[in-house]
């Protein structure tokens, strides 16, 4: 990640696949634990925690997105009805039933893989485009239903109230608390997806991607692996969906239309089509840069207008500057951030003695 | 000196006056309050002339020395109409110890209602989120403040009933957005459709809401209905009124909610002589012609600036008067019973819980906000498109309150 791996050499292929390339990436990912699980929560005020919350809940989203969109090169425009159907799914559990998160949780992803599963079925004879658009029906499929049915939506407000999660007798309620469980889930999915990558599964995708007709003569199922990366990216996105249930403690459709979709689409084009750094640094790009935006902003325009104007201008100029910054990074790097920092990497692999 | 060491300076200069300014905004005689907006969203036809009409009576309360010698400071966030910008907002308010805080938009009404409740701060949500709410013994920190949509269903069915004289063996139309929203209001039209004898059939029309055609025609050509109620958001309502023009049905016998009753979506729909008899329910009153737009326009004049251009659009202007003028009222209720000692958000709730009497020259309902009852008595107004603009059209009223309370003891 952060080395130069001069002086080593590897022997064997599974040296050559091990998640850490180097042995002192050991010690780098140490310190990241330490920094986010110690260190972070202990120097942040809880707002700042409820931004890195938001991100954590869309790095979950963004991983998903990619597994299906960066992977295995099938596009999907519905991936905020996959996360409808895992809050839904859990909140019904969590109301009726009275379970707790860590059963609703991965009911929730795996009622979302199935529907993402029959919602890929038309990627097994279209590509591209026209998969785009049977997505896109598959997004608005689920909405109609969970707007129209009662029985999921649980009455015309289509809304459920879900009680907090609670971890041995205690509820996870303040934003230090849900920190440290969304930050469970997050790792938990970047450390799978970093794994699935490098699995057979991960490799079949890839196949799939970069020519699904030599990948089916080289002996992929491409249905099965097809279908497979639809159940795996839509359970992402049901876990996704869990978690942005409990962290607001209410499931509500309205927060899983067609707009987020795109965002999330956002997120891993900026971020990186097919890598896991890129969906991290995508989603964190996206859900933080505004705020951030706007905390740089309101001080410095508040020099020159009045509080009534100020908030119009910083609303306006935000939305201006958050636009032009994502033209930015994707004409200096089209590949997405993930490519921009390996550039740099790179760069300095060598420096200062780049000849 | 080199320099660096110059812009070194220069910088801790700056930091310097960027610590102190923020030192000054945290002063003991402030209050601070959280304002959801969204301007540059899906709705942002409603933001940008609700959210100007806030700060200028926030404006104008500083400018006479405040609430009871606190200075108001206003943390607007606009949130874009999405939900996770929404909550930041809150986490933001409440880090800068707002109390209290004007919601903004159904869903993120109900994503922050169990924050509210956890942080003890109350949120203000004025003709949209969960007409349930009402209820302050179920949603302790929520408020309306204005008609619920089951308060306007109840106005519109009042108003029609004055209109035609009997409901019985009528039949009213309803024409409304796919959404949680728009099916809020259905529970009152059937029931009233059963206690007053007139027929009632619904027409949805799917998001976004701009291709009507087949309802109308649906209406006009098919049901023929004696009167129809709409309830749509942003340009749908626009393109309502030109349909039903369009295919021949009287305006006269259409009534809007107040989400499609803005002076804006007579304009876009095709103008006040097109539009002409379309009647439009408010929760706020119409117009420049009271006493508090004119303190404001007066404030501008004297600071040598001109006239608001937001209220050009005064349905939504005066109602971000009235949401500001309420909260403030909440405010110096809240000073008034802490005896001029710094209220906290919790007091300020019980200040909220106690506005009564309150009416800012016939602007504001004459609602009375209770510990029970967050929506304020759940009054309207009726204001018909006449004579180049809105004009009122009978005082403020309050219907069928039984049914409305039946319904809120049901959800329970």
């Amino acid at each position: 990640m952060l080395h130069r791996e001069s002086g080593v050499f590897k022997t064997s292929y599974a040296a050559d696949m091990a998640l850490y390339p180097l042995p002192i990436a050991r010690w780098t990912v140490a310190a990241f634990i330490v920094l986010f699980a110690v260190i972070l929560p202990l120097a942040l005020h809880d707002y700042y925690l409820s931004i890195i919350n938001l991100s954590l809940i869309a790095v979950v989203g963004a991983l998903g997105l990619n597994i299906l969109v960066g992977y295995t090169g099938q596009i999907s425009v519905g991936h905020a009805a996959f996360m409808s159907v895992g809050a839904y799914t859990a909140a019904n559990l969590a109301v009726r039933f009275d379970l707790p998160f860590w059963i609703t949780l991965p009911a929730g992803g795996l009622m979302a893989a199935l529907i993402g599963a029959i919602v890929g079925i038309p990627s097994l004879r279209i590509k591209g485009l026209y998969l785009a658009i049977a997505t896109l029906a598959g997004q608005l499929i689920i909405e109609w239903v969970i707007n129209h049915t009662p029985a999921i939506s649980g009455g015309a407000q289509a809304s459920i109230q879900v009680p907090r999660p609670a971890l041995m007798g205690h509820q996870i309620r303040t934003q230090g608390q849900l920190y440290f469980f969304l930050l469970f889930f997050a790792a938990l999915a970047i450390v799978a997806t970093l794994n699935l990558v490098r699995s057979r599964i991960g490799r079949a995708f890839v196949a799939i991607r970069d020519q699904d007709i030599a990948a089916e003569i080289i002996g992929i199922n491409i249905y099965r692996y097809k279908l497979l990366a639809f159940a795996i990216s839509s359970f992402y996105a049901g876990v996704c969906g869990v978690l942005y249930t409990y962290y607001l403690g209410i499931a509500n459709y309205e927060q899983f239309q067609i707009g987020v979709s795109i965002d999330y689409l956002a997120m891993i084009i900026i971020g990186g089509l097919g890598s896991v750094l890129g969906s991290i640094l995508g989603a964190v790009f996206v859900t933080m840069l505004p705020i951030m935006i706007r905390l740089i902003m309101e001080p410095l325009a508040g020099l020159f207008f009045t509080a009534g104007e100020l908030s119009s201008v910083v609303a306006s100029t935000r939305l201006v500057l958050f636009g032009a910054l994502i033209i930015f990074f994707l004409v200096v790097e089209p590949e997405g951030l993930n490519r921009l920092w390996r550039n740099i990497r790179n760069y300095f692999r060598t420096w200062p003695f780049s000849y | 000196m080199s320099t660096s060491m110059k812009w070194l300076r220069f910088a801790a200069a700056a930091g310097a006056m960027a610590v102190a300014s923020s030192a000054a905004f945290a002063q003991e005689k402030e209050l601070v309050f959280g304002l959801h907006c969204d301007r540059t969203g899906a709705t942002q036809t409603v933001g940008v002339f609700l959210c100007p009409g806030y700060h200028d009576y926030i404006s104008l309360v500083n400018s006479k020395g405040g609430v009871e010698g606190y200075k108001v400071r206003v943390l607007e966030i606009d949130n874009e109409y999405k939900v996770p910008p929404a909550m930041e907002a809150h986490e933001r308010f409440k880090k800068e110890g707002a109390v209290l805080t004007s919601l903004y938009g159904t869903p993120h009404t109900m994503a922050l209602t169990k924050k509210l409740e956890e942080d003890k701060i109350l949120g203000t949500a004025p003709g949209f989120g969960t007409a349930a709410a009402a209820d302050g013994k179920r949603f302790p920190y929520v408020f309306p403040i204005a008609a619920s949509y089951w308060s306007q269903a109840a106005g519109a069915i009042a108003f029609i009933k004055k209109e035609l004289g009997d409901l019985k063996g009528k039949k009213i139309g309803y024409l409304y957005y796919d959404n949680p929203a728009g099916k809020e209001p259905l529970v009152i039209f059937e029931d009233l459709a059963k206690s007053e004898g007139f027929e009632l059939r619904t027409f949805a029309v799917p998001a976004p809401g701009v291709e009507m055609g087949a309802q109308v025609l649906d209406i006009t050509g098919r049901f023929k209905p004696d009167f129809v109620v709409t309830h749509l958001f942003g340009r749908s309502p626009s393109v309502s009124v030109k349909e039903l023009k369009g295919k021949g049905y009287p305006l006269s016998k259409v009534i809007s909610f107040v989400w499609g009753a803005s002076e804006a979506d007579i304009k876009a729909a095709g103008g006040y002589e097109l539009a002409n008899g379309y009647n439009t329910i408010q929760f706020a009153g119409v117009g420049p012609d009271f006493q508090v737009i004119k303190d404001i326009n007066a404030m501008y004049q004297a600071q040598g600036k001109g006239v608001p251009s937001a209220q050009e659009v005064s349905v939504f202007y005066n109602r971000g008067v009235v949401i500001a003028a309420l909260h403030v009222e909440a405010a110096r209720n809240a000073v008034k019973a802490k005896g001029g000692a710094k209220p906290s958000s919790e007091d300020v709730r019980r200040g909220m819980e106690s506005i009564k009497g309150f009416t800012l020259g016939g602007m504001v309902p004459p609602m009375e906000v209770t510990p029970q009852d967050h929506e304020g008595g759940g009054w309207v107004q009726v204001w018909t498109v006449k004579d180049g603009k809105l004009t009122k059209n009978g005082d403020w009223f309050q219907a069928y309150r039984s049914v409305i309370q039946k319904h809120l003891a049901a959800v329970n």
